[in-house]
């Protein structure tokens, strides 16, 4: 099984042309993910690394059957190519490009939300089924397929996690990069709902930072509806208030959004915090047998 | 990005807001001259980008000219939590019946912008939310039809059943929203939204913080920051297209990525330590980029060692290397720096370090005990 992306994706690169765009798409088609178009205004008609090339998402979707989109198009058009990609028929749409305003978001929300298709991102790294299927530009290798579910609104730290699960031979259901802006597509509940309902998902990673209160929320939603152990991470204990921390979203404003609160609010809901990010697996290890043995052997 | 409080209220003149008349003075001679011509009491507002001015002594009454002057000759070149005043607002004084508080922010959890109101303004908002939160009301607006009058009204009824108030609170939320979108506000407010004896309401106080992702559609905004109130080291990063935060602690930090770098910087607290800053150097090893990062980091007299972590994706941990070799070679460095690259062709990367400078370490917990261990050794 695995969640959102899988054999079935079919997908069409937006920006397949740029410098981003055409780097990934190699690297998604060297894994196997089944890219079957590429849209670049004015270049429609020609191929990149045989994967023809169309001016519009509509016509790409229609001569391909593609029915998930990645976005690797420059901020400035990037609301633009998710109303696009969804306008034509794309039922997952990923965008990766960061720094997308979020006054945009607020109308790319509602839009997606009513057609309703879904949107990962933007500023995220995509998503991973390993052994299936990569969105985006995660790197391939330090995945293995297996049995853990990893959801993150970080890049880099949750790669450095991936790594950890893999070294330790524990291999993972999908890895969900949601990005790190105020206003994402898809949160860490619908992320934990797929999860729950998927049969290969057995435990589930959640690496959360400051900002929001999306962690606070899906705490209340782990207590009620999920019943695989979840285990989690807080980036940005140290962060100082009122500074945004890299992440638009990553920052602790009115006195919400702190660390201290996500872990309060995710240890009321039963879920184990680590301290630090070498101590996630051992937490896992606690509430998951396979980690268990995994960690004895190891 | 943050907008002084004069240049928000200029903003909400341009949309027909009227607030009390007011000018900025760099110099107490400036300030007395404004005085002078707005006649009467006026109030001198020192203008810096941190909250609690009027606590900290920025905010004074003067009852004429003569003492405006020396009210702004007091509050110029004042240090406010670590910034120097450099300009104050001088502006009518109004009589003050009853206060608001109005807002908007850009709301995560309905995704819009949402309208936050209180009858208990004048005072830090963030207090009211936690001792009295019944006195907060908050509206969300879906911004594909925007803010409609009824829906400001309806909140403005919420804090008050005066007529007038409610006819001049309903204009200045309006007002609020359309400043808010057209200039890719993340938050505005008016605190106070003052009632006058007389039944009069005035907008009194502003605050506007841009999202830095819009800036590169609105120029006019861009040109209102004030550089003399950031951070040196900071606005270095933001030319150089690096994400920089300084903090008060001696181990400086070099991270890519935002997550990763926020968890080097706990984990450094986790050992008894304390990071010297934020810095997510982006995905790329390239040279230029480190040797910017690190002369931002060294300006710092307080660094003691540098601690480098890298998890190499889709960037390899031996064209990282490559990028610190060369960087390190540039730049001569007081301070050790230790080595952390995990990821793609790490054991080659490693490999490339044999016999430099600089200090690997195989795990992060590793890399961040050796950076202490360093940091207070070259403290002693």
């Amino acid at each position: 099984m695995s969640v959102f992306v899988d054999r079935d994706t079919k997908l069409v690169v937006q920006g397949i042309t740029g410098r981003d765009g055409s780097f990934h798409t190699l690297q998604m088609i060297e894994y196997g993910t089944k890219v079957v178009a590429g849209v670049t205004p004015g270049k429609g008609g020609q191929s990149f690394e045989k994967v023809p090339i169309f001016n519009t998402v509509a016509k790409a979707v229609e001569e391909t059957g593609a029915n998930t989109s990645v976005i690797y198009v420059p901020a400035a058009f990037a609301s633009d190519a998710i109303y696009e990609a969804v306008d034509a028929g794309c039922r997952l749409v990923v965008c990766i490009t960061e720094g997308v305003p979020v006054n945009d978001m607020t109308t790319v929300y509602s839009y997606v939300k009513d057609k309703g298709a879904q949107l990962i991102g933007p500023n995220c790294p995509g998503l991973i089924s390993p052994g299936q299927c990569k969105v985006g530009i995660l790197p391939a290798q330090i995945h293995r397929e297996g049995h853990v579910g990893v959801v993150s609104r970080s890049g880099t730290l949750t790669y450095e996690v991936v790594d950890q699960l893999t070294r330790n031979g524990l291999g993972q259901s999908t890895c969900i990069g949601i990005g790190g802006d105020p206003i994402v597509g898809t949160n860490f509940i619908d992320c934990l709902k797929a999860f729950e309902a998927d049969p290969q998902t057995e435990a589930v990673i959640l690496i959360g930072e400051i900002g929001g209160e999306d962690e606070e929320m899906a705490a209340e939603y782990i207590s009620r509806h999920v019943t695989v152990p979840v285990v989690s991470f807080i980036a940005g204990r140290t962060a100082p208030p009122g500074k945004r921390m890299g992440h638009a979203g990553a920052i602790v404003s009115g006195g919400k959004g702190t660390a201290e609160s996500k872990v309060a609010a995710f240890e009321a809901a039963g879920v184990a915090v680590a301290a630090k990010p070498s101590d996630l697996v051992p937490k896992l290890a606690e509430r998951y047998e396979p980690a268990r043995k995994a960690l004895q052997a190891g | 990005m943050k907008v002084h409080e004069y240049q928000a209220k200029e903003l909400f003149v341009a949309r027909g807001l009227a607030v009390p008349e007011g000018e900025v003075a760099t110099t107490p001679e400036e300030a007395e001259a404004i005085a002078k011509r707005i006649g009467g009491m006026v109030v001198v507002k020192a203008q810096v980008h941190v909250g609690g001015r009027g606590k900290a002594g920025g905010v004074k009454l003067a009852k004429d000219a003569g003492e405006a002057k020396a009210k702004a000759a007091a509050i110029l070149g004042m240090d406010i939590k670590g910034l120097t005043v450099e300009k104050v607002l001088v502006t009518r004084a109004v009589d003050i019946e009853s206060e608001f508080y109005l807002g908007l922010i850009m709301d995560r959890n309905t995704h819009q912008p949402m309208f936050i109101a209180s009858a208990a303004g004048g005072v830090d908002i963030e207090e009211v939310a936690v001792t009295a939160p019944e006195k907060i009301h908050t509206l969300a607006i879906d911004a594909r039809y925007g803010a409609r009058s009824f829906q400001a009204r309806k909140l403005a009824y919420e804090l008050t059943d005066d007529p007038a108030v409610v006819k001049g609170m309903t204009k200045a939320l309006m007002t609020l929203y359309d400043v808010f979108m057209a200039s890719d506000a993340t938050l505005i407010e008016i605190n106070p939204f003052v009632k006058t004896p007389d039944g009069e309401t005035w907008s009194v106080d502003a605050k506007l913080n841009i999202d830095d992702n819009a800036l590169y559609r609105q120029p006019a905004i861009s040109a209102m920051r004030d550089l003399s109130s950031e951070e040196q080291s900071e606005i270095e990063a933001r030319e150089a297209g690096l994400s920089f935060v300084k903090l008060d602690g001696n181990v400086g930090c070099l991270v890519n990525g935002a997550g990763l770098a926020m968890a080097t910087m706990d984990l450094v607290q986790y050992y008894g330590g304390m990071p010297a800053n934020f810095l997510d150097i982006g995905g790329s090893s390239n040279p230029e980029k480190v040797v910017t990062a690190m002369r931002i980091i060294l300006r710092d007299p307080k660094v003691k060692a540098i601690l480098f972590n890298i998890f190499g994706g889709i960037t390899r941990c031996d064209d990282v290397a490559a990028g610190l070799l060369k960087a390190t070679e540039q730049l001569e460095v007081p301070v050790p720096i230790v080595v952390r690259l995990t990821g793609t062709n790490e054991d080659k990367a490693r490999e490339m370090l044999v016999g430099s400078s600089l200090i690997p370490a195989v795990t992060m917990d590793e890399a961040v005990q050796k950076a202490l261990e360093l940091a207070q050794g070259g403290a002693q």
